[in-house]
């Protein structure tokens, strides 16, 4: 899954999406999640520095992840992967 | 050399339903007994004065009253702490009674305000319309609050249709008979709640004074006006000073009765005969109070200098037959200012 | 190595109207310990939900409110509202402070008497007193409250029959500006039924008319009707001074004070906006000193106050059991406390406060309970730090009704404790077993067995 280009986040957890003029608003956890994403990292590595680093469990974060990709997609955020026919 | 004051204004709002926070603070930088540098108290992230920098120095994002005063102190301790204010002056209806209650604590801190008393606020209150009429003798529609729609089909034995049906904070309509009070007492009261306000129809012209009492009863400032265009909001986009005595009169009757302190605004109708009656009472100054500084009559700079325990001579005279013409204005910004006000709360 | 504390990843929209981080309820402190003592400790003992009751808050709370009282009037007493909060424990903090009992129910009054009040310090109040309740009432010279004609001649009868003189007085109904006007109980001033009673009570002679009550409304708002209550009480005592040259020993306001609860639909908080004690205190003693009644015969001040005595008191801890998206996206969290045990989130907006570490970010929440039920909704719209399952939280101020008015419903109702000033931790009523239920019930011997 990619961010969709251009998309630029700020330290502050500041994002705006300059296709849209929609902006957001990041927790830290947010931030970390994207960044990683947008290295190119997938689901298994990002799941497993964050459990590393984190006091959480793979289930938990597991959930966590998709709802927030949920959110990133109803959001036009990142590039809907065309499903597989 | 004049002194330099630090002064926080809210109601920077200035959009197509205005607060006065803009008018407010360009009186303030016209003010001759003092230099002063303008904080901005905002709530949400697009008022448009924090965008104003030749204005508004710096802003702050404060909380909203719903939560509560405690939590409204220590942002203002936080803010103290950074620009060491002098005076406050709130410019909303809706975050008076937080300002009001803490006017000891942000006292002790060396914030200074000029505020009408919770006593006074509480009774020119809507629902207390008539109430304040009898004991001040000030003419006000006759209105009776309801709770209960059923009450409505006996109101023809005291009041004559049409009649206002309004909310206890917000809305107003005329209904023409029965069935149409009915219907907006349902819709009002589903969003407002209970009372619903019931008040006679008084057809006439709609005229605003804005001024200030000092709170012995005297009249500080006086200024009368009369909207010339109305916007779909029932706001002024323009207006005239005008010379009214009977005007002038009840206001002084009103300040030397209530012996209310600080800026208000009196809704005034006049009726066929010429009578003036009280329609309502807005504890603070109005969104076209720069009307009254072009006029000759600085209040916010008055409300300054009284805050701040001074005495204050009142005003005599003000220009009249001088017009406000209200305009908007297009201010290109960069994202990053909004990114610095939504995210950390300071412009 | 320690692991950092996790938070869920979180995005939200910025938009224009949206409250800004200054503008939440986030600002809230974390609230993991009651009094001094663990919330986690807590759980780990008497399981989650658990009710917890302070009892440095009754206590200062009850402080509070007779400063307001007897600082401003000489004669003060305080009578605990049982149905309030009738745990006994909690009923003895309040009788360790001085308080009588003022009681609405046989249950109520043996539940008294069984805390130890003595029976003439008991206030019986309410509609509903059978025969027997009241020649047992009458024989222990409790306070008797009369609502209603056919309560009055009852007594009379049982007075005649036993030559026992009752206590009593009246409940008064009356028109103090506000709505609704509770004229269901009791005797209306405005009307003359007041007097009517007066005089019948008067003319008997058959009992001591002791004092004069009324109990206005429940959550007021404002302390002004207070006032007015107080001024057409006295003008009763003057009333029955000047026509049969009585003297009243008390007047009684009954309650109806607001606690600092927030309703729902109300726009500023109830911390910010609801009376005091001093501002209820001020209306009711000005108006009876500034009435006629003489100085030297000045009644002892009743007081019943329960809701506000109480709420602050008492906490409810519960943990999140998931969280979810409705179909509109909104952020959806159950809590295992259900509307089953905290009535008053029908009426209030609680305040809720996660019982670990958070940040600043939130989300606009709305909390269900664990019933599978539609209506079980504690928060309809509330901004929340992310909650993780498992977390605990806090709700504050449920110490009044909701021992009372809950329900055993489809669940079990849980342990209440008491800290105490030393931050000692006691049970004060147990949590409910199987058995606190199915020992009630009877199945007859047809339907024990079956075969599925």
């Amino acid at each position: 899954m990619k961010i969709n280009k251009n998309i630029a986040i700020s330290d502050s957890g500041f994002l705006l999406n300059p296709a849209t003029g929609e902006s957001f608003s990041l927790n830290s956890m947010g931030i970390k999640v994207l960044k990683l994403m947008n290295e190119g990292k997938d689901y298994l590595e990002i799941e497993k520095l964050i459990t590393n680093e984190f006091d959480v469990s793979n289930s938990t974060f597991d959930k966590d992840y998709n709802d927030f990709i949920g959110l990133l997609q109803q959001n036009h955020l990142v590039e809907t992967e065309s499903t597989k026919a | 050399m004049a002194r330099k004051l630090k002064i926080a204004v809210s109601g920077l709002n200035a959009i197509d339903s205005p607060g006065p926070g803009v008018a407010v603070a360009r009186g303030l930088k016209e003010a001759k007994s003092f230099d002063s540098s303008i904080i901005g108290l905002s709530y949400e992230s697009l008022e448009p004065g924090i965008y104003l920098h030749d204005l508004i120095h710096k802003s702050y994002q404060i909380p909203y009253p719903s939560v509560g005063t405690e939590t409204l102190l220590e942002r203002i301790k936080y803010i103290h702490s950074i620009e060491n204010i002098d005076v406050i002056i709130p410019n909303f209806d809706a975050e008076l009674y937080s300002f009001m209650k803490l006017t000891s604590e942000l006292a002790a801190m060396g914030i200074n305000t000029f505020l009408p008393t919770i006593e006074q606020f509480e009774e020119r209150h809507k629902i207390n319309l008539n109430t304040f009429g009898e004991k001040y003798d000030i003419k006000v529609p006759k209105s009776k609050a309801i709770m209960d729609a059923g009450e409505i089909y006996s109101l023809h034995e005291e009041f004559a249709y049409p009649l206002v049906v309004k909310g206890k904070y917000y809305d107003a309509y005329i209904a023409h008979n029965p069935q149409q009070a009915a219907t907006f007492f349902y819709k009002i009261s589903s969003k407002w709640g209970l009372p619903i306000i019931i008040q006679q129809f008084i057809k006439g012209n709609e005229y605003n004074v804005t001024g200030l009492g000092d709170g012995n009863g005297n009249m500080i400032a006086a200024v009368p006006m009369r909207k010339q265009y109305i916007t779909d909001k029932g706001k002024a986009w323009g207006g005239i000073s005008i010379n009214d005595e009977k005007m002038l009169e009840l206001t002084q009757h009103f300040l030397s009765s209530t012996k209310w302190r600080g800026p208000f605004e009196l809704e005034l109708m006049k009726d066929a005969e010429g009578d003036f009656y009280l329609m309502e009472i807005n504890p603070r100054m109005p969104a076209w109070i720069y009307l009254a500084v072009g006029v000759g009559q600085n209040i916010p700079e008055a409300i300054v200098n009284l805050a701040l325990g001074e005495d204050v001579k009142a005003f005599k005279t003000f220009l009249t037959s001088k017009m406000f013409i209200r305009y908007s204005w297009d201010m290109i910004v960069d994202i990053k200012e909004f990114e610095q006000i939504a995210s950390y709360g300071e412009l | 190595m320690q692991k950092k504390k996790y938070e869920r990843p979180s995005i939200k929209k910025i938009e224009s109207d949206m409250p800004n981080k200054f503008g939440m309820r986030s600002e809230y402190q974390p609230m993991t310990h009651i009094d001094g003592v663990a919330v986690k400790d807590i759980i780990k003992n008497y399981g989650s939900p658990v009710f917890v009751i302070s009892e440095k808050t009754i206590r200062k709370t009850f402080k509070d409110a007779m400063r307001a009282f007897t600082t401003r009037y000489p004669k003060v007493q305080y009578a605990w509202s049982y149905k309030t909060n009738y745990l006994s424990a909690v009923c003895n903090v309040f009788h360790q402070e001085g308080s009588w009992a003022e009681v609405v129910s046989r249950f109520e009054y043996d539940k008294a008497i069984g805390n130890g009040v003595p029976a003439n310090k008991i206030i019986f109040n309410g509609p509903d007193k059978t025969r027997k309740d009241l020649e047992k009432a009458i024989k222990n010279q409790s306070l008797i409250h009369i609502d209603h004609l056919d309560e009055y001649y009852t007594i009379l009868e049982i007075a005649e029959m036993t030559n026992i003189r009752p206590q009593v007085a009246i409940r008064v109904n009356m028109d103090t500006g506000i709505y609704p006007m509770w004229d269901r109980f009791g005797f209306n001033y405005e009307n003359g039924q007041a007097w009517d009673a007066l005089n019948k009570i008067m003319m008997s002679k058959k009992m001591d008319l002791v004092g004069l009550h009324c109990h206005i409304g429940t959550y007021m708002m404002t302390a002004e009707p207070y006032g007015v209550a107080a001024a057409k009480l006295a003008d009763l005592a003057v009333g029955l001074q000047q026509k049969y040259n009585h003297y009243i020993k008390y007047i009684d306001m009954g309650g109806g004070f607001a606690s600092k609860n927030t309703l729902k639909g109300a726009f500023l908080p109830g911390s910010d906006t609801n009376p005091s004690f001093d501002d209820y205190a001020e209306k009711i003693t000005s108006a009876i000193i500034n009435s006629n009644i003489s100085p030297e015969h000045i009644p002892f001040l009743f007081l019943e106050s329960g809701r506000a005595m109480i709420d602050d008191a008492g906490y409810l801890i519960g943990t999140v059991i998931a969280n979810k998206r409705s179909s509109t996206g909104k952020r959806t969290t159950i809590l295992n406390i259900g509307v089953n045990i905290l009535f008053t989130s029908f009426w209030y907006q609680h305040k809720i406060t996660p019982a670990q570490e958070f940040t600043h970010h939130t989300e606009n929440t709305m909390i269900y309970g664990p019933l599978c039920m539609n209506i079980d909704v504690i928060r309809e719209n509330v901004e929340l730090p992310l909650l993780n399952a498992g977390d605990n939280v806090v709700i504050h101020q449920v110490g009044a009704y909701n021992m009372t008015q809950w329900m055993q419903f489809i669940t079990l109702r849980p342990y209440v404790v008491m800290v105490s000033e030393k931050a000692e931790i006691s049970v004060i009523r147990k949590g409910e077993t199987m058995s606190s239920i199915s020992d009630y019930e009877v199945i007859p011997q047809h339907l024990k067995d079956f075969k599925l």
